[in-house]
C-alpha cells in the first residue's frame, strides 16, 4: 500500500495545484469545512446545552426571546437556547447525511462495479433494480418506510433508521455512473493482461478496476452527501426525526409546529434553513468541481499538464 | 528431450456473433458471424518460434487471445503439453489458471497494457501474488529485480517505484516481458511485440526476447505483420489470409522458396535485407474482403494474381509439399 501512498501524495500535490485555481470548489470546500469544525468545536461555541432552558429574573422561561434579550439567536418556544441548538443540530446534521451518504456511496460502488464488471444476469438485476427506485418518488417512500419501522418498535434509534433507509435507496446514481465508467475500464488492455496473467475477479475488481474509479467514487460521494443532508432534513421538517436530539431539520419542524412564523420569531425558523443551505450548496460547489476534474466522462482540460488524480498522464503520453 | 508439442492447435474456430439489426431479425435472415479464426491448426514444438504473419484483420490476435482463453473458442481443441485446455474431458486436460501460470501473452500496445495507477514493481510481481508464489519478501524483490535486469531495465530498484507514465514505450513493453517472465513460462505468446514502437528500439526488443529464448529455451508464437522482423529469429512462419493459415513452413524455406501466391505477394514487398532476394513486387489488387462474407471457394481468389477457374469454387486445404513445408493454393501440388 505504499507504494499507492506514494502515487497518491504527488496526485494530491498536483491535485491541489490545480483546485486552489477554482474559486467555485474552494468556496465549496469553505462551506463543507467550516460546518464540520463547528460541528466538531460544537461545545466550545456555546455556553448552554441545547435542552437547557433559559430563565429570566423571575425564573419564568424566556420564551421567543429575540438575540437582542438573550444569546446570539435568542430562544425558542421552550426557552431553548436556539445558537446552541443550531451548534449541536450540526453534529446530527452531519452525522446522518454523512453516514447515509457513505451508505449510499458504498453500495453504489459496489452494486454499479458488480454490474459493469460482471454484465449478463447481475446487471439486468441491479439496474432492473435501479429503474425501479428511479421512478417511484423517494420521499414518499422514505416517509413510509420510515414511519413504517418506527411503528415496529424495534428500539432502533430513530436516526439510524433514518441512517439506513436514506442510504439504502440513494445509491442508484453512484451505482450507474460507476457502472458504466466500468464498463469503459474492463474493456482496457490491462485488465486484459491481468486476466492472462491469470488473475481471478476479485483480483481484477481490487487492484486494477477500483484504483481507476476511486477520484470519480470520490467526488460523487461529496455530492451525495449535499442529497442525503437535504433528504434527512426533510424527514426530519416532516417529523421523522430523533425529537430527543434535534437536527437542523428537527429546528425547522419545531419551528413551524409551535407557530415561530406567526410570532415573528425568525431567528428560530431562519437559521437552520441557512445552516441546511450552507452545507448542501458546500458539498454540490465541491462535488460538481471535483467531478469535473476527477471524471474522465468530462473533459479532461483542467488537469492538462498536471500530474492529476485520474491517470490522465498515461493517455497524454499516448497522443 | 521432451517430445510432446508444447502446444497443438487443432481445427481453431473463432466467431464472433454480428449484432443483427432489427429487420434483418424481423425477417428471420440468419445470423451472420465475424469468422476471425476458420479452421486453423498447427503445433509448436518445445523450444520453437513459430511467427504468425498476415495482414491487419487476418485473426492474428484473436488466435492469441483464444489461445490464452481471453476468448472462448467456438470450436476445436488447443493442445497444452499434451493436456486438453479448458476441458473437462476423460482425456489429461489443464485449467485456464493452470495454463495462465505455464503460458504468459505480451500484448501488443505498451501503452494500455500496463495498470496506470500501480507501480513497475507492483506490476511485475503481480504474477508472481496472483499465483500465489515466493511469498517471502526479500525473495519475491529478488525475483522481480532479476526480471527486471534480465529485460534490460537496469538497475532495477530504480524501477520499482515508478509509474507506466514515466516510461517510454521501449522501457514499457520491457516491463511487460519482465512481467510476463517472472513466472518462468515455458511458452510465450507475443501478439506484434514491436509495432507499436519506433523502428529505432524494436531491434532491441526483438534481441531481448531472442536472448530470452536462447538462455531459457522458451517456445515462443510470434505475432506480426511485418515480414522483415519475422527473418530475424522465427523457426517457422504460419501466413495467414482471413482467418486461415494458407502457408507454413521452416522460415527459410518460406522466406526463400514461398508457394502460395499470397506469400509470395507479401514477400515481394517486404523490406528485404539482401538484394539479391529482391523479387519482382506484387501489388495485391483489390481491399481485404470482410470476414463476415467470405469469398466463395479459394477465399484468397478475389485479390489473387494467377486464379484460375476453379479457384471460385474449390477451397484449398493445407497440403504437405515437402518435409514440414504446406502451403493451401489449388495450383500448388506436391514437387
Ligand atoms: N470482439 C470482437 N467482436 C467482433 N469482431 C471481432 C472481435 N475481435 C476481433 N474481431 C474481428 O475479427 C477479425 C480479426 O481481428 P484480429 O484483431 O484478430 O486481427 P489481427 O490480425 O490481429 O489484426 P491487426 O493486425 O490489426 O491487429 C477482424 O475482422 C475483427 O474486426
Ligand atoms: S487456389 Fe486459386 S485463388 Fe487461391 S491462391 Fe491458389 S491460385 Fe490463388
Ligand atoms: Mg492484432
Amino acid at each position: 500500500m505504499s507504494e499507492n501512498g506514494n502515487l497518491f501524495l504527488r496526485n494530491l500535490a498536483g491535485f491541489w495545484k490545480t483546485f486552489r485555481q477554482n474559486k467555485l470548489g474552494l468556496a465549496g470546500g469553505f462551506l463543507v469545512l467550516v460546518a464540520v469544525l463547528v460541528a466538531v468545536f460544537a461545545p466550545a461555541l456555546t455556553d448552554y446545552d441545547p435542552s437547557d432552558i433559559i430563565r429570566d429574573a423571575n425564573n419564568r422561561a424566556l420564551t421567543f426571546a429575540p438575540p437582542e434579550v438573550h444569546g446570539i439567536l435568542g430562544t425558542d418556544d421552550a426557552g431553548h437556547d436556539v445558537w446552541s441548538q443550531l451548534v449541536f443540530g450540526s453534529r446530527i446534521s452531519l452525522v446522518v447525511g454523512f453516514m447515509a451518504g457513505f451508505i449510499a456511496m458504498f453500495v453504489g460502488s459496489a452494486l454499479g462495479i458488480a454490474a459493469g464488471y460482471f454484465g449478463g444476469a447481475i446487471d439486468s438485476l441491479i439496474m432492473r433494480i435501479t429503474d425501479v427506485l428511479l421512478v417511484i418518488p423517494d420521499l414518499p417512500l422514505m416517509l413510509v418506510l420510515v414511519a413504517t419501522i418506527r411503528q415496529m418498535e424495534l428500539k432502533i434509534s430513530p436516526l439510524a433508521v433514518l441512517i439506513v433507509v436514506i442510504g439504502l435507496l440513494y445509491w442508484t446514481s453512484t451505482a450507474r455512473l460507476i457502472r458504466s465508467q466500468t464498463l469503459t475500464i474492463k474493456e482496457r488492455q490491462f485488465v486484459a493482461r491481468a486476466r492472462a496473467i491469470g488473475a481471478g475477479h476479485w483480483h481484477i475488481i481490487r487492484k486494477h478496476i477500483l484504483p481507476q474509479l476511486m477520484p470519480l467514487i470520490v467526488a460523487n460521494t461529496v455530492l451525495i452527501l449535499s442529497t442525503a443532508i437535504l433528504i434527512e432534513s426533510g424527514l426530519a421538517f416532516l417529523g421523522l426525526g430523533d425529537p430527543t436530539k434535534p437536527s437542523w431539520g428537527t429546528m425547522l419542524n419545531f419551528a413551524f409546529d409551535r407557530s415561530a412564523i406567526s410570532n415573528g420569531a425568525w431567528w428560530f425558523y431562519l437559521p437552520p434553513g441557512i445552516a441546511i443551505l450552507w452545507v448542501s450548496l458546500g458539498c454540490i460547489l465541491l462535488g460538481n468541481v471535483l467531478e469535473e476534474m476527477l471524471n474522465p466522462r468530462l473533459a479532461a482540460h483542467h488537469l492538462e499538464g498536471e500530474a492529476g488524480m485520474i491517470a490522465i498522464a498515461d493517455v497524454e503520453s499516448k497522443g | 528431450m521432451n517430445q510432446t508439442p508444447m502446444l497443438e492447435v487443432r481445427g481453431l474456430y473463432k466467431y464472433f456473433p454480428v449484432h443483427q439489426a432489427l429487420a434483418d431479425s424481423l425477417m428471420r435472415r440468419p445470423h451472420s458471424n465475424v469468422k476471425a479464426v476458420d479452421d486453423v491448426s498447427f503445433s509448436l514444438a518445445r523450444g520453437e518460434v513459430l511467427a504468425v504473419v498476415g495482414e491487419s484483420g487476418c485473426g492474428k490476435t484473436t488466435i492469441a487471445r483464444t489461445l490464452i482463453g481471453l476468448e472462448a473458442l467456438t470450436k476445436g481443441e488447443i493442445v497444452f503439453d499434451g493436456k486438453l485446455v479448458n476441458a473437462h474431458s476423460q482425456q489429461p486436460h489443464i485449467g485456464l489458471k493452470q495454463l495462465r501460470k505455464r503460458a504468459q501473452m505480451i500484448f501488443q500496445d505498451p501503452y494500455e497494457s500496463l495498470n496506470p495507477r500501480a507501480t513497475i514493481f507492483e506490476i511485475v510481481a503481480e504474477p508472481l501474488v496472483v499465483h500465489g508464489m515466493i511469498k517471502d519478501r526479500k525473495e519475491r524483490v529478488a525475483a522481480v529485480k532479476s526480471a527486471l535486469d534480465d529485460a534490460g531495465l537496469r538497475p532495477a530498484e530504480d524501477y520499482f517505484m515508478r509509474y507506466p507514465h514515466e516510461l517510454s514505450g521501449g522501457q514499457r513493453q520491457r516491463v511487460v516481458i519482465a512481467s510476463a517472465m517472472v513466472l518462468q513460462p515455458e511458452l510465450l505468446i507475443a501478439d506484434e511485440p514491436v509495432s507499436m514502437l519506433d523502428v529505432s528500439i524494436r531491434a532491441e526488443i526483438l534481441n531481448l526476447l531472442r536472448d530470452l529464448r536462447q538462455k531459457r529455451g522458451i517456445s515462443i508464437v510470434f505475432i506480426t505483420h511485418d515480414l522483415s522482423t519475422v527473418a530475424y529469429f522465427a523457426d517457422r512462419i504460419a501466413v495467414m489470409y482471413l482467418g486461415r493459415m494458407v502457408e507454413i513452413g521452416p522460415a527459410r524455406e518460406v522466406l526463400q522458396n514461398p508457394q502460395h501466391p499470397y506469400t509470395k505477394a507479401l514477400i515481394s514487398v517486404a523490406p528485404v535485407p539482401n538484394p539479391r532476394l529482391r523479387r519482382e513486387r506484387v501489388i495485391l489488387q483489390g481491399e481485404t474482403p470482410n470476414p463476415i462474407n467470405l469469398p466463395s471457394g479459394c477465399r484468397f481468389h478475389p485479390r489473387c494474381p494467377v486464379a484460375v477457374d476453379m479457384c471460385k469454387e474449390n477451397d484449398p486445404q493445407l497440403i504437405e509439399l515437402k518435409q514440414g513445408h504446406q502451403a493451401a493454393c489449388l495450383l500448388v501440388t506436391k514437387s
